[in-house]
């Protein structure tokens, strides 16, 4: 087809969609001429006739253009579907995974990976525990066998607060982040982990029926780790406040002159101490939940121990499961 | 040492503190907060302070302050204080010596 002339440009956009619809059938009409005195009249219509097929060629790839990029569309979505279903179910297993909208840029490295991975190797191997101890206590196992188990239990949480201090020296602000717990978890966050006295207020109720002397003890833990935390948390709250002073002291005057150069480094060095005495934070705050526990433990009984073991874990349980169904909410 | 000896016996609880460190806030925090009045000695203020705070470290006292004495003995750093304050027996010792009646 020749190319239609630049002088004959007759035709707006909406008339030309107009008379594309009237020619579109697809079907490509062929122009000549009657006779030699329409000739300059058909020269006309050949060029409109022209421009016409040409425009419905370029409208016809458009649309096929839009179906193709439609079906690349839809097909992605059932992707994505299928992928967020996958993840949902490897989550309800208890295996934590972070999703990309949550993972925040590890300034500690591979320090903070390898202690997520460290961790959910943690949970799985706990979530194993927990099974075998609810199937030991729901067929009535003797106390022997429950206290083998429960010794595991508990010689595993020693485990988790090991790895804990071990990447609180490298990168205690990832766990102070609480970026290697589900997002229900997080709500409850305090210095990098749960709550001593929370756990003990939940288990108050479940653990009937307890001695007169259990439950002193149980009501007087409850009140040491409150006392404890409230100690640690205003310990913090006075280094927030110091390190904003820090930041803050020093003088306006113009900058280049040596003395502030000195006054902004001699700040920075001070502020950079502070900060280093977070991990001492998180480590008292760990030693307290490790405390909490292993007291807790012997003021019960086996059996009683066992069924709090339990009543922990699901209350765990029960966070990251919500922090599942929380992440794969519909969004609009 | 002698120094340290000296003021731990004073008063019924004693803390060496630094007056920049946090978690010494945190500690006699908790003293207050039990009951406690200790005597507290800012080793970043006393002029025999370095020699002090060698002392303690001497002792086994790591970080070397918060250092707690209860009865002119030594208790510990913070770790210790709060594993004691755990199974009640903090509570216990200042009661013996009189630092608290309850």
């Amino acid at each position: 087809m020749a190319d239609a002339s630049p002088r004959t440009d007759i035709s707006t956009d909406a008339e030309t969609d107009e008379m594309n619809q009237r020619f579109d059938s697809g079907k490509s009409i062929v122009v000549a001429p009657s006779d030699s005195s329409d000739r300059s009249k058909s020269n006309l219509d050949q060029k409109i006739l022209r421009r016409l097929a040409q425009n419905r060629e370029a409208a016809r790839k458009s649309r096929l253009r839009k179906k193709a990029y439609v079906q690349q569309l839809e097909s992605s979505r059932l992707k994505l579907t299928q992928l967020e279903q996958e993840l949902q179910r490897a989550r309800q297993q208890g295996i934590f995974i972070s999703s990309t909208g949550d993972q925040s840029h590890s300034i500690g490295g591979n320090g903070a990976m390898t202690f997520d991975v460290e961790y959910s190797r943690w949970l799985e191997e706990k979530n194993r525990q927990i099974n075998e101890l609810r199937t030991a206590v729901n067929s009535h196992a003797g106390d022997a066998e429950l206290r083998i188990i429960v010794d595991g239990v508990m010689a595993h949480y020693d485990e988790i607060f090991r790895l804990k201090s071990n990447i609180a020296k490298a990168d205690v602000f990832h766990l102070l982040s609480g970026m290697w717990k589900t997002p229900a978890e997080r709500c409850f966050l305090w210095l990098g982990g749960f709550r001593s006295s929370e756990l003990l207020k939940l288990l108050v109720n479940r653990l009937e029926p307890l001695t007169e002397q259990q439950l002193v003890g149980i009501g007087n833990l409850q009140q040491s780790s409150q006392q404890a935390e409230d100690a640690l948390s205003q310990g913090m709250e006075a280094l927030q406040q110091s390190l904003a002073e820090t930041l803050s002291t020093g003088s306006l005057g113009s900058s280049g002159s040596s003395g502030n150069v000195a006054n902004y480094m001699g700040q920075m060095a001070m502020a950079m101490g502070k900060l280093g005495t977070l991990e001492g934070f998180i480590c008292q705050a760990d030693n307290l939940r490790q405390q909490t526990l292993q007291r807790m433990h012997r003021i019960l009984t086996t059996r009683q121990s066992a069924r709090a073991l339990l009543a922990i874990h699901d209350h765990f349980s029960r966070l990251r499961a919500l922090s599942s169904l929380w992440l794969a909410r519909p969004r609009e | 040492m002698d120094r340290v000896r000296e003021l731990a016996s004073k008063k019924a609880a004693v803390i060496f503190t630094k007056s920049s460190c946090c978690m010494c806030y945190s500690i006699k925090t908790l003293f207050y907060e039990l009951g406690a009045s200790p005597a507290i000695h800012e080793l970043d203020k006393d002029s025999y302070g370095r020699e002090m705070e060698r002392a303690l470290r001497v002792l086994g006292c790591d970080p070397s302050v918060p250092a707690v004495f209860i009865g002119g003995r030594f208790v510990g750093s913070s770790k210790d204080v709060i594993s004691l304050h755990v199974d009640g027996s903090l509570k216990q010792m200042l009661i013996d010596a009189k630092a608290i009646w309850f």
